[in-house]
Formats: structure tokens, sequence, C-alpha cells
């Protein structure tokens, strides 16, 4: 019986019963890569894409966002029912988290989803409510994160980081030609957010314009992560189309 | 254990011995599980037929007959099975959403003076601004509304830093707001700070030393501090750039109420004065829809018991 040979030996045993269960996943999942209406077409008005991978400093908070493990609890994908939208605005595109390595789609809801939660509130709020959630939200069950306000930002590893990213294929530009093409995708504007030689730069202008955690003296971990959050879900400007508009990519 | 069942048959095992005389049963499958395999894989076939499934090149098959119809422009349009075809119908003929809509549409189309007439209409607009509250304002201004001294408003006082008219609510909703004050701790001296701390207190009655009142006077109705420029000269405060009344007892930014004695009143002040304040009241259109809004603002117009 050919039993045997697969029972007494392990190594075999173990390739074999991969490649079974890999099945499944693989004719689930590697279509997607090749059916056009996977990833929706998003543009701006002049024909730009809306949907540009994170700035140097929304990135490290998102790094943060992963460290603290947010996504325990948050969920960041819009389901299409009626109840979602309702409470969270438009479901989630799948070209909204496109740049996402790893994606924070997740389908625990301890707290609320955060897929549209860039601009519902203000930066204070953001601040106050990750030191101490109860001193807003006197019910809440989120820990207090008060070290992200005392923590100085490391980002001298931002450049490492940017181009790991670039690796996986999100559109960060290493050489000139692929910064012109940035250009041509984005505009010059986030074109330059994009360039990983200026990634120190952009991160320490964006954190001083924006002045995320309300201390202008120092650069810390809140600044990059009420960046990131002040981002979520804000690319797309959905007034733009019709409704059923993103029905058609599916 | 006996290798022979009852008839005396042998059974059949897979044939190999581990340790000497572990042996394994061949037996067949149980006739039910079998069948209930072969009835997955029929649904499977029957599935492929009706719902979109298979991936041919860059596209797939869309499957027939579970076909969802919804419109566009007037316009209807048919399409394959799909979860986001599924929620525009849902939106557009669903039981709830038509019901809704017609509330909705209602208040949309009404004055404020019209809905705050018709209990019918308050009724609802209290139970959906309810929801719309907790939903996206609460984490600010409280579940009741109750706001966070020094932080976020109260919206339940008939004290507003904006106006408290229905249509003053709906622009500060509609566009938000930031309530900027200029700190002063390079201003003024140690001196100037604690004339000017004394007359803020005084305009609500609770200073104690006079002549520092004086003093403070000069310089918050004239050019010294010019808090008069936003202010005013009576302390009264300007709706057009939502600066606070000094004068009453409600207190938004400096924690006073809350204080006994008159040091500690005084340093709360203090606070404010030489830090400023800088907060931002988020904008609302584009995240909320027109009706949402004026929802809301009938929600919050009755919070304070309509003043
Ligand atoms: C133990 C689970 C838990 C963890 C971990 C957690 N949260 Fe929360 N979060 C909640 C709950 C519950 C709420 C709702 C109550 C509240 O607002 O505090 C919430 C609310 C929020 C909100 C407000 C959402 C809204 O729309 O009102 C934000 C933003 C948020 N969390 C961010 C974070 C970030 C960033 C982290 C990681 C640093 C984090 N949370 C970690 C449970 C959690
Ligand atoms: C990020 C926190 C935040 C959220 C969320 C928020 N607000 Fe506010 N709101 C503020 C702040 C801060 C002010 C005070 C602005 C100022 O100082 O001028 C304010 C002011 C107001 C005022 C004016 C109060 C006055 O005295 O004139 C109204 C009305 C109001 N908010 C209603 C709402 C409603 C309705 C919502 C939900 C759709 C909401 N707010 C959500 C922070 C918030
Ligand atoms: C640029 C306009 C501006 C100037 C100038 C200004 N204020 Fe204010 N002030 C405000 C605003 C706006 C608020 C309310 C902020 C809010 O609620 O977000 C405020 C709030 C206050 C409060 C807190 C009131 C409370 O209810 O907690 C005090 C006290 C105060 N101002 C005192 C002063 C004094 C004293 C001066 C002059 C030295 C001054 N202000 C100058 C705009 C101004």
């Amino acid at each position: 019986m050919r039993h045997e040979k697969i029972e007494t030996n392990v190594g075999l045993l173990i390739v074999l019963t991969l490649i079974v269960i890999s099945i499944g996943g693989l004719i689930e999942i590697v279509p997607l890569f090749f059916i056009d209406e996977t990833i929706e077409q998003v543009q701006t008005p002049d024909g730009k894409d809306a949907i540009r991978p994170y700035s140097a400093l929304e990135t490290r908070g998102r790094d943060i966002y992963i460290r603290e493990g947010c996504y325990l609890c948050h969920s960041q994908m819009i389901r299409p029912f009626r109840d979602e939208i309702l409470r969270y605005g438009h479901y989630s595109l799948a070209a909204e988290s496109q740049y996402d390595h790893p994606f924070q789609w997740g389908s625990k809801r301890t707290g609320p989803d955060l897929a549209r939660v860039g601009g519902k509130y203000s930066n204070e709020w953001h601040k106050q409510h990750l030191m101490a959630p109860r001193s807003v939200m006197p019910d809440s069950i989120m820990p207090n994160y008060p070290w992200l306000q005392e923590n100085s930002l490391a980002y001298n590893d931002i450049a490492s980081r940017m181009k790991a990213l670039r690796l996986v294929g999100v559109p960060y530009s290493l050489t000139d030609a692929e910064y012109e093409k940035n250009i041509e995708r984005f505009g010059k504007g986030i074109a330059d957010q994009l360039n990983i030689h200026a990634a120190e730069d952009n991160l320490v202008a964006q954190a001083d314009q924006g002045n995320y955690d309300g201390d202008q003296s120092r650069l810390t971990e809140m600044d990059a992560l009420v960046a990131y959050l002040q981002v979520l879900g804000t690319m797309v400007d959905f007034k733009q189309y019709e409704e059923g508009h993103f029905a058609e990519f599916r | 254990m006996s290798e022979t069942k009852k008839t005396g048959q042998t059974v059949q095992t897979t044939g190999h011995a581990w340790d000497g005389d572990i042996q394994e049963y061949n037996n067949p499958i149980p006739r039910w599980w079998l069948w209930s395999f072969y009835a997955t894989v029929i649904f499977a076939i029957v599935y492929w037929i009706f719902y979109p499934a298979w991936p041919i090149g860059h596209s797939y098959t869309p499957g027939v007959m579970n076909t969802i119809t919804y419109t566009v422009n007037g316009e209807e349009k048919t399409t394959h099975w799909n979860t986001r075809a599924l929620l525009v119908r849902d939106m557009q003929t669903g039981e709830a959403a038509v019901k809704q809509r017609k509330h909705m549409q209602e208040v949309a189309n009404a004055s404020f003076s019209a809905i705050l007439s018709d209990p019918k209409m308050i009724d609802f607009s209290s139970k959906i601004g309810k929801v719309l509250f907790e939903d996206n304002c609460a984490a600010c201004h409280g579940m009741g509304g109750q706001g966070v001294v020094g932080l976020f408003p109260n919206l339940v006082d008939d004290d507003w830093l904006w106006g408290g008219r229905t249509e003053d609510i709906q622009n500060t909703i509609s566009a938000g707001h930031i309530g900027f004050m200029p700190a002063f701790d390079k201003t003024f001296s140690e001196q100037q700070m604690d004339d000017v701390t004394e007359f803020v207190l005084s305009l609500s009655g609770q200073a104690k030393d006079k002549e520092r009142v004086a003093r403070g006077k000069v310089l918050f109705t004239g050019e010294g501090g010019g808090c008069y420029y936003c202010h005013n000269q009576q302390g009264t405060g300007i709706k057009s750039v939502g600066s606070a009344n000094l004068t009453d007892h409600i207190w938004t930014i400096a924690d006073v109420a809350s204080q006994k004695d008159i040091m500690a009143k005084r340093t709360r002040v203090r606070e404010v004065i030489s830090h400023g304040v800088n907060r931002t009241m988020p904008t609302w259109k584009g995240r909320l829809s027109d009706e949402e809004i004026k929802l809301l603002t009938v929600y919050v117009y009755n919070l304070s018991g309509g003043k």
C-alpha cells in the first residue's frame, strides 16, 4: 500500500499536507491578482491617483499602531452593509488598502472601526484619548498609552523602512526615473513626499506643520500616530462618484 | 483486540504494523459521510451556475439569475450578484431605508420653526439625533452633551460661544470652529497677569482685591492687553469669534466653578490667560449629510431646553 510510504516518511507527509491545504487558498486568492476589477480605479478630477502611499510620518505612525497592537481591538474595514455605512461612512475600497503591508482589515471589533476616523476628531482629542481614554469616554475599556507622548520619535531608520515597503511594491521613489513616474501618477506635491531621499526632512516638516501632539518643541510618537489616524479613510472624495459606481467593480 | 467480526471474517487492515503489533483498520468511510460529501459537490456546481464563481482570464463567470437591479440617475441598472450592488438596492428600496428616507425628507423640507412645533418631527429628530450624536459627537461632548471642562464645551447649558439660535448651531456643526485665544505669558509681567486675572474674576463678582481689579480693567479694556478686542468692553463675549462670556458663572476652559477658594480660582484663570486656547470643533459637512446635520441641530437645540 502507498499509505505506508507517506505515513512513515515525515518529510514527505509535511510537504504533501502543505500542498493539499494550499490548494483551497491559492484557488481563491491567485485569480484576484489577474481580474481587472479587483482594485478599483480611483482618480482625482485631474486624472491623478487619489490613493497615495503614506507619508514618512504616517508610515512611522502606522508602525506604532502595529507595535501597540491597536489592531487587536480595532478593524479598518467598513463592510458594505447599511448599518455599517450609516455609522462609519462609505464602505472601504480594496484600493484604499493597496499600499498597506500588512493590511489592517481585521474582524475583531472591541472598539469601533477606524477605517474612516481621519478628520472625525481633532488632534487634541486624539492626544487626550490616547493618553487617558476615560477622561473623554468614561466607560471606555481602551488602555492608556501615556508613553506615546513621552517617547521621542525615532526616525533615523525611516528611509530603510520605506525601502522595505518599496520592495513589496509601494511606489516610494529611490531613482530619478521612479520619482518622475510618481509625479505623473500622483502630482508633484505627493511625489516629493514619496521620495525616500527626502524622507527625514519630510517627516520633520510634516510634524512641525501639523503639530499633532500640541507640543512644538519635541517630535514624539504621538505626533506620528495621530498623523496616521488623521489620514485614515480621507483620500477618496466619494462625492465625486454617483451611487453604485463602486458596485461595478464587483 | 479481536481480529475477527462476529461472522468470523477477517477485518481488513492497512497492512502494516508499528511497534510489532499496532495495526490500523481499513474500513470504508461511513455512508452518511460519503453522501454528505457528494451533496456538497453538487451544491458547489449549482452555486457556480448561479453566483459569480470561476475566474476566466481578466474576468470571471458572473452567474445567472441572481441579478440585482438598482437605479442610477433614473436609469435602471441590472448586475450580477454582489454585496455592493445589494447595498445600493437596500439603500434605495429596502424597507427600513424607504421608511427613514420619508421622515428625512420631511425634515429636510421643513423650516426649523416648523420642525420645532411638530411633535412628530421632534420625536423623529430626537431619536435619530441621539444615535448620530452618540456615534459622532459624544466622544468629545459626552454622551449627554455635558462636555469636559477645559476641553470640550457643554452643550446642555444655555450659554453659547458661537450662538444658540438654530441657524448658529447648524453653522457650527456644518463648518466647524476653532476656538482660539493667544497666549499672554510673554506679553504680561507677573503683576499685570495678577491684575488682569483679578479683573476677569471681578466680572462674575468673585474678585477680592479692588486695586488689582482697577489696574486689570485698564489692561482688559485698553491696548495694554487688548482683551476687549475679542471679549468686548463688558467682557460678555462676541459670538462671531466664539469668545467666552466672562461675566456669567459658566466656565468652559478655566475650571473656576468647581474651585472653592480664591487662590485656586486665580490659578485657573491665570493658566488660561498665560497659555491661551486653541481647540477645534471638526467640520461635519461632507462627513454627514445635510439632513443629518439638520437633525443634529434640532437635537442639540433641544438638549439645552431650546434656548
Ligand atoms: C482593549 C481594546 C483596545 C485597544 C488595544 C485599543 N483600543 Fe481604541 N478603542 C477601544 C474601545 C472600546 C473604544 C471605544 C471607546 C472609546 O472611544 O474610548 C476605542 C476607541 C478608539 C478610537 C475612537 C474611535 C471612534 O470613532 O470614536 C480611536 C481613534 C482609537 N480607539 C484608537 C486606538 C489606537 C490608536 C490604539 C492603539 C494605540 C487603540 N485604539 C487600542 C478599545 C481598544
Ligand atoms: C473632536 C472633538 C469634537 C467633536 C467630535 C465634536 N465637537 Fe463640537 N465642539 C468641540 C469643541 C472643542 C468646541 C468648542 C469650539 C470653540 O472653542 O470655539 C465645540 C463646539 C460645539 C458647538 C458650539 C458650542 C457653543 O457654545 O457655541 C456645538 C453646537 C457643537 N460643538 C456640536 C457638536 C456636534 C453636533 C457634534 C457631532 C456632529 C460635535 N460637536 C462633535 C469639539 C468637538
Ligand atoms: C483673539 C481673541 C481673544 C483675545 C485677544 C482674548 N481672548 Fe480670551 N478667549 C477667546 C476665546 C475665543 C475664548 C473661548 C475659547 C474657547 O471656548 O474655545 C476665550 C476664553 C477666555 C477665558 C476662559 C473663559 C472660560 O469660560 O473658561 C478667559 C478667562 C479669557 N478668555 C480671558 C482673556 C483675557 C484676560 C484676555 C486679555 C489678556 C483675553 N481673554 C484675550 C478669545 C480671545
